[in-house]
Order: structure tokens, then sequence, then C-alpha cells
């Protein structure tokens, strides 16, 4: 199980961020998003083939409205 | 604010330039709390504004946003925050994120002290400006109206301060104008009133007092018509710079007439 935007999430074993993103409808490929991978930043780069042991705490961000 | 010969002796403000890009407007929009897509692209339309402040939160797939693509229309760029962060290592991380995913070295950083104020939480936020300078960002930090704090950010290499002038969204103006004028005098990079003002006359007076440029987000997003706001308070400081840079006459505890008192006509009895 992994965490993504702080929900628990089973996936297969050792999925790759792209993997994760996929899995949540997003498209990978999607401009103004970032991903963070037990806090710290990870690179659009790495999305394909970095992947999430177990309890890996993920986040995916996007601009949203604010001051 | 540096000033230049005018013509006919005068004054005249130097153009906003931070980290050496000019900004042909001193009005700088926060993005939050407009209700309708529409009305902040018209509100960022009547603005004139160059650079738009948006927040970086976890993705919601329900929500496919145009927010980027309503900024970009506008030929506008973004400034991502770090608002919400209440400390040095979450900030950072957020502009990480924010650079990450927008492309964009600058960052309007904010990292607050509790919730019912908002107010910076000074230590951290020195903390975080003085990491991201040396990782590379161009950081315009949120800051209290301390002549100190705001020298303190300037030196670890902020490329601008932006003293409040009372908590965000209050609209309660410039509280404080005594030390907003005591940053104003000191500061080497440009002063960018950030928070608190309320209508036009707010930004008009921030830029009376010597400030380089003002930031609203509430004032214009939740007035009753955001779009006519934002066009009167890019009136507004625009009359505070023309204003500042006539020379306002000293002010005087006693009347000073401005008709002549020879040749007043005798009224018979």
């Amino acid at each position: 199980m992994i965490f993504v935007n702080g929900e628990p999430v089973d996936t297969a074993e050792s999925p790759t961020i792209r993997d994760v993103l996929v899995e949540r409808g997003i498209d990978p490929d999607t401009a103004g998003i970032a991903v963070a991978v037990d806090a710290e930043v990870a690179r659009r780069g790495v999305w394909q083939t970095r992947t999430l042991d177990e309890g890996a705490r993920v986040e995916i961000v996007r601009a949203v409205q604010g001051g | 604010m540096t000033t230049q010969p005018h013509a006919g002796g005068r004054t005249r403000s130097a153009p906003l330039q931070i980290a050496g890009r000019t900004l042909r407007s001193r009005l700088l929009l926060g993005t939050g709390g407009f209700t309708r897509m529409e009305t902040l692209g018209a509100a960022i339309d009547a603005s004139e504004t160059e650079l738009v402040t948006v927040a970086m939160r976890r993705i919601d797939a329900s929500a496919e946003g145009s927010l980027l693509d309503v900024i970009r229309d506008r030929g506008v760029d973004v400034l991502p925050n770090t608002a919400g962060c209440f400390t040095a290592r979450d900030a950072v991380l957020t502009a990480q994120l924010a650079r990450e995913a927008l492309g964009t070295d600058w960052v309007k950083l904010e990292v607050i002290g509790d919730e019912r104020t908002l107010l910076p939480d000074a230590p951290e936020l020195l903390v975080a400006a003085e990491q991201l300078v040396d990782q590379g960002f161009v950081v315009l930090p949120y800051t209290s109206d301390d002549p100190v704090l705001a020298r303190r950010l300037e030196d670890v290499g902020c490329a601008a301060v932006m003293p409040l002038g009372s908590p965000i969204g209050s609209g309660q103006g410039i509280a404080n104008p005594a030390n907003l004028t005591l940053i104003v005098e000191a500061a080497g990079v440009p002063v960018i009133l950030d928070a608190g003002v309320g209508t036009a006359s707010d930004a008009a007076l921030a830029m009376e007092l010597g400030c380089d440029g003002v930031l609203c987000a509430s004032a214009i997003s939740r007035a009753t018509d955001p779009v006519a706001m934002a066009h009167a308070i890019r009136h507004g400081v625009l009359a505070g710079v023309l204003a500042r840079d006539a020379g306002r006459i000293p002010r005087r505890t006693h009347a000073r007439a401005s008709s002549p008192r020879e040749g007043m006509p005798e009224f018979a009895e």
C-alpha cells in the first residue's frame, strides 16, 4: 500500500510514479502538475522509471486559485 | 522607490523592476476568491496586471482546471505562492513543486504563524527565504511590517519585500504607515504592499508612501463587482504614483488661504 494525496491506495508491486498517475486518471503529460514522494520533488523525467516503495507518500499537486 | 528626472524638473518614478525584469504594471493580482473563471479573466484585463498569483494544492480529478488556461490566454505570468505553509520546510518544498509544475523560479513566499491572523512566522520565513535564494529562486516574501525583518530578508537575497498593510483578507488598509515608510526608506529592493488592501484609496496610499507596487486579491475578487474594483484599484495605484511624483503639500496645523486678502471689497453696513 502507498498513500496518494493522503489516501491509502492498493497498488501492484513497486509501481512507478507514472503508473500511479495513470491509475488515478491523470494524464502524465498534463502540464502544470508536480509530484513529491516522501517530501522530495520527483521530477517529471523520473516518473516513468522511479518505483515506489511500500508505504511511500505521494503528493500530486497543481496550481489552484490563491492569493 | 527610485526616481528619475522628468521634463520640467519634476521627478518620475522609474518603472517597477524585479530581479531585472521590468513590469509595466505595478499591480499584482491574486487569483484567490473569484467565484467564476470568466470574472477572473475580466478582472485580469481590467487590472492590467502582468503577474497573477496561484496556490499549489493536491490535484482533484473531478475539478479539471482551466485556471492556467485563463491566465495564459490573458498573456500574463503566474507567480506561485506557498500559502498555507507553517514551516520553512513545507514552504521550500511547495516552492520546488511550483517550479517543477509551472516552470518558474519566481515564488511569493508565505510562511504563516497561525490560522486566525495569517501573520508571517518571521524565523521560519527567514530560513525559507535563505534556502530558496540559495536554490536559485526569485523570492518575493510576504512579510510583516517590521522594518528589521524586511532588511534581513533583503540581506539574504530576496528580490523584493512584500510587507502586509494589515492581515490577509481583512480589508483594513495600511495599519502602520509609519513602519511602511521606514521599510520603503531603507529598502534596496522593490517594496510591494501585500495584504490588507480594501479599496482603491488603500492602494493609492501605499504608492504615496513610496511602495513600488501593490498586490491585491480579496479586495478585488470579493468586491461586489470584482471587475469594476480591479479597474478602480488599477487607477488607485496610478493615482498614488502620480501624486507622489507630483509632490504633495506639507501638512499644516492651521489653514492657509488660497484666495488673496488684498482687494477685498468693503460692504456698507
